[in-house]
């Protein structure tokens, strides 16, 4: 199959048969290190890619069903930032990312990018969320290493930065 | 002090959990690992040039000093996401009068960094720190032994800062760099752990709390963990198992294997060593689908019961006991006590269940058959691919590269071998993936436990007597692909070893007990599930059974648990991880499940005790439990942990943060569930852990002793918060749980039970 997909604002084309998981295309085709494989059954948010600002899970997505979508992923994310901010040029790292430095919040660190994902996903539509919220939003991304606490700190200190920006 | 001052080959004469777990590392066999000694060359060769492990014994091998005035350190401890790696360096830092940027590590390989054995049982700090504190220590000394020359002043009149060496109390006057002095020459210095390391009480960076090294890179996706690795030439590589391990002994054994079931997948093949089944294409989607596809018939075994009916069956099995502790007359303190309580406790297997799977990449091109890896034991997992492929350790180079937190898993290095085996097969490099499946099924378990405890009280509320038998079978020595390959059943550590039998601190010897009597009983493990370390080995179950029974005395003496806690503890370290966790949850005395107010949620509050091996443990917990639901959640975690000098306290709070929440995922919601056929939990539905909308939030205490060695940080919390829950669950409700995790229906029935 030759066809196109649209990440990180380029045009990549795709090798891949059609009923290729998007994520082994990103990983292996694009050599992208952001989203990567969990468990295969999109269960756990490890290969989480945003398609037009939407999370969704790249180990379930055939490469034929991205269309036209943009697919964002972890690399993509301060650029996406930038636009969505209106900012003259992308931060070495999302706020959410700087932020997860700052609390000091990971362990291994191989889930984080679902967890960075699904998190800028939230704050991109709501920028102030409850605690609440933000428990139910992330709820379907598993961090075996047990970081939730500091995660969640760090998605509330990244809002309020995020809320004085741009 | 040996530690400190012994290269680390020094037999680690630590608690019994350690030792096995090395034994069973290095498959079983003796506990001194002795030095492989380096040809005399070796010293010359330039780094990584040739197989190592390099010489312990040359400075060289643990410190290199650079012209721009920095430093590589060589630990032989890998990341696991533990932050070992900015500990280490904070103590070589220490030592070497260094700041944080201006120390790095590398990651582990066998031709490069040293052998100092698995980073398990939370030993980074506890025993790869002194090795290298005594090699900075020396290479500091030796380093002010040449400035003193080039300066000419005698050395104790030299200082350094930031490595630079300067004569005291002449400001920047006469001075001279570290970079100027050794510039990437090499010592050329035989470590002989003599010099003197600087005493705690002069320590600027140790016991401050620098940041993690690793996140910046792995905050921002630009980390290289070992799922990132690719090589050109490569394939992909699925390893071909039944869904669902039988039970141990029988293992994965194919009775016919039919290679035209994928022959609809370009380029995909089958590869088979004895009865190992993988299969290679070289796109990974094709390397999925042939796995998925291939028909292969597999071997039965035996029935092998259930989950649920395992208690019962170790309970009548042969077993063989070893008595762990035995002190006074226990049964007739027994007689003769005031009040005694006592129950069963049921312990579920429970998986690793690493975020990512396995995966390594082998790559037999070169000179030596490179294999990346997460195995937390480089040097073992060399030897163990040698013995299957028959060629020598040093035609093996293995890289460690970080995987997912892993939690004892990467002991048992399965993609690592798959790997070597099909690149070796096909003369290309091959990287490995294990599915899901793979993971969950196929997995080395914790072991399921049973405990029967008993203990009695005075009138006055001081413990007499104590009983605990536990039952529970051992750890394999061995993966499920070198079982395969070389087509032999795995080997179990031998019966009454130290494996498999009970920690005696967290059953009993918290407290000052004068009559206690602690059994193991070994259950063999044959058809029973691949056994393992897993992280805090059966600490939780030790404690979940073992603090409830105390919670019980309490309350059957209308005491706090926190008094009846303080007055029978025997060490005062104890007593000080209590009272930390105990403030900081701002305990208030009560007599648990008293006063309790009706209503669908209930709350309840708990405390408890418990460790590893070494360090110090006490947790509270305030929990909520919908009567009608059985749904309990955790609200709040307060953990209090003493690991004597705790290098980097922020390291340890992270840890403790983890353990915590690790520990409720645990005792709340984890299971290994099994049938006559094999394993049935194969996914995160069929293996449910902790999820975000679930989490507590958690309070660490480090409770910090500058005097005492550093001990282990990594597991030694979780014990106590699990019990802590527990203990919690019967103040919010009246009822106890003896069987875990506390699921929904577990807890229905248990507040049944209480009502009939």
């Amino acid at each position: 199959m030759s066809t196109t997909i649209k990440v990180n604002g380029r045009d990549w084309p795709v090798n891949a048969d059609p009923d290729t998981p998007l994520l082994y295309v990103l990983m292996n085709e694009l050599e992208l290190k952001g989203p990567r494989f969990g468990c295969g059954l999109a269960q756990c948010g490890s290969c989480s890619v945003l398609a037009d600002g939407v999370e969704i899970r790249s180990c379930q997505t055939p490469v034929s069903d991205v269309g036209a979508r943009a697919i964002t992923t972890l690399e993509g994310l301060p650029a996406l930032y930038a636009r969505q901010k209106g900012l003259a040029t992308a931060p070495d790292m999302h706020p959410l990312s700087a932020a997860f430095v700052e609390e000091q919040a990971m362990h291994c660190g191989y889930c984080y990018n679902g967890q960075t994902i699904k998190a800028a996903e939230l704050l991109a539509k709501v920028p102030h969320p409850s605690e609440a919220q933000i428990r139910a939003h992330m709820d379907g991304h598993i961090c075996r290493c047990g970081t939730y606490p500091r995660i969640m700190k760090s998605i509330q200190s990244a809002a309020v930065k995020m809320s004085r920006e741009g | 002090m040996d530690d400190m001052i012994s290269p680390p080959e020094v037999v680690e004469n630590d608690g019994v959990q350690t030792l096995s777990r090395r034994g069973l590392l290095k498959g079983g066999g003796a506990m001194v690992i002795g030095l492989s000694l380096a040809a005399p060359a070796r010293a010359q060769a330039a780094r990584g040039a040739v197989a190592g492990p390099p010489d312990h014994h040359a400075v060289d091998t643990w410190i290199a000093i650079h012209a721009d005035n920095t430093a590589t350190i060589y630990t032989g401890k890998c990341e696991l996401g533990q932050g070992n790696q900015t500990g280490l360096l904070q103590v070589a830092a220490e030592e070497l009068d260094l700041n944080m940027s201006q120390v790095r590590t590398v990651r582990l390989d066998t031709n490069i960094t040293p052998d100092q054995q698995a980073t398990s049982s939370s030993s980074s700090i506890h025993k790869g720190a002194p090795a290298l504190r005594a090699a900075a220590a020396q290479a500091r000394q030796e380093l002010l032994a040449r400035a003193g020359i080039r300066l000419g002043v005698q050395p104790g009149s030299l200082d350094v800062r930031d490595g630079v060496v300067f004569v005291k109390g002449e400001g920047s006057f006469r001075q001279v760099s570290y970079g100027d002095l050794l510039g990437d020459k090499p010592f050329n210095l035989k470590y002989d752990g003599t010099a003197p390391p600087k005493p705690p009480s002069r320590y600027r960076l140790v016991g401050q709390r620098p940041t993690r090294v690793d996140m910046p890179e792995k905050a921002a996706g630009k980390y290289t963990h070992m799922h990132h690795n690719r090589v050109a030439g490569m394939l992909h590589g699925r390893v071909v198992l039944p869904r669902g391990q039988r039970g141990f002994g029988v293992g994965a054994r194919p009775l016919s294997v039919d290679d035209s079931s994928i022959a609809h997948i370009a380029g995909a093949k089958v590869i088979r060593k004895g009865d190992f089944v993988g299969v290679v294409a070289e796109r990974e989607w094709d390397a999925v689908k042939a796995a998925r596809d291939l028909k292969v018939v597999w071997r039965e075994g035996p029935a092998l019961g259930d989950n649920e009916t395992v208690f019962e069956r170790m309970r009548k099995d042969k077993t063989v006991d070893t008595i762990i502790a035995n002190k006074g007359d226990a049964g007739g303190a027994m007689n003769k006590a005031t009040i005694t309580r006592g129950a069963a406790y049921h312990c579920p297997y429970q998986s690793h269940a690493p975020f990512a799977p396995n995966c390594a990449l082998a790559d037999p091109t070169g000179e030596q058959l490179v294999i990346k890896s997460s195995t937390q034991d480089v040097y073992s997992s060399r030897k163990q691919v040698a013995e299957i492929l028959g060629i020598p350790e040093a035609k093996i180079r293995l890289q460690y590269f970080e995987g997912s937190g892993t939690f004892g898993r990467s002991c048992y290095e399965d993609a690592t071998q798959a790997a070597a085996i099909m690149a070796t097969a096909t003369g290309k490099p091959v990287r490995v993936q294990f599915m899901r499946w793979d993971e969950l099924g196929w997995d080395n378990y914790g072991p399921a436990h049973l405990a029967e405890v008993r203990a009695g009280v005075n009138e006055q509320g001081d413990i007499v007597a104590y009983e605990y038998d536990g039952w529970q079978h051992g750890w394999t020595i061995t993966s499920t692909v070198s079982d395969s390959a070389r087509e032999k059943p795995g080997g179990e550590r031998a019966s009454g070893s130290a494996s498999i039998a009970v920690n005696p601190i967290s059953t009993g010897s918290i407290y000052k007990i004068p009559n206690r009597r602690v059994t193991s009983h070994a259950v063999p493990m044959v058809n029973y599930l691949r056994g393992a370390a897993l992280r805090s080995p059966l600490d939780l179950s030790f404690a979940f059974a073992s603090e409830q029974t105390m919670d019980e005395l309490a309350v059957a003496l209308k005491m706090d648990p926190l008094a009846f806690r303080r007055r029978n503890i025997g060490d005062e370290r104890w007593l000080g991880v209590l009272e930390a966790a105990a403030k900081a949850a701002n305990w208030r005395p009560k007599v648990m499940g008293a006063d309790r107010p009706g209503g669908d949620i209930v709350t309840g509050r708990g405390i408890a005790l418990g460790t590893h091996h070494v360090s110090y443990g006490a947790a509270v917990a305030e929990i909520e439990v919908n009567q009608k639901t059985g749904v309990i959640v955790a609200k709040r975690l307060f953990g209090a942990m003493d690991c004597g000098l705790a290098v980097n306290p922020a390291l340890v709070e992270n840890q403790m943060i983890g353990q915590m929440i690790q520990s409720t995922s645990r005792v709340l919601k984890e299971e290994v569930t099994y049938n006559d056929k094999g394993v049935t939990s194969l996914d995160w539905n069929g293996y449910p852990v902790l999820r975000f909308a679930e989490h507590p939030e958690v309070t660490p205490v480090v409770v910090q002793r500058l005097e005492e060695p550093s001990t282990g940080a990594g597991e030694e919390v979780m014990g106590a918060t699990a019990a802590a829950i527990a203990n919690a669950f019967y103040d919010a409700t009246g009822a106890r749980m003896r069987q875990f995790p506390m699921t929904p229906e577990r807890v229905l029935k248990a507040l049944e039970l209480q009502h009939t």
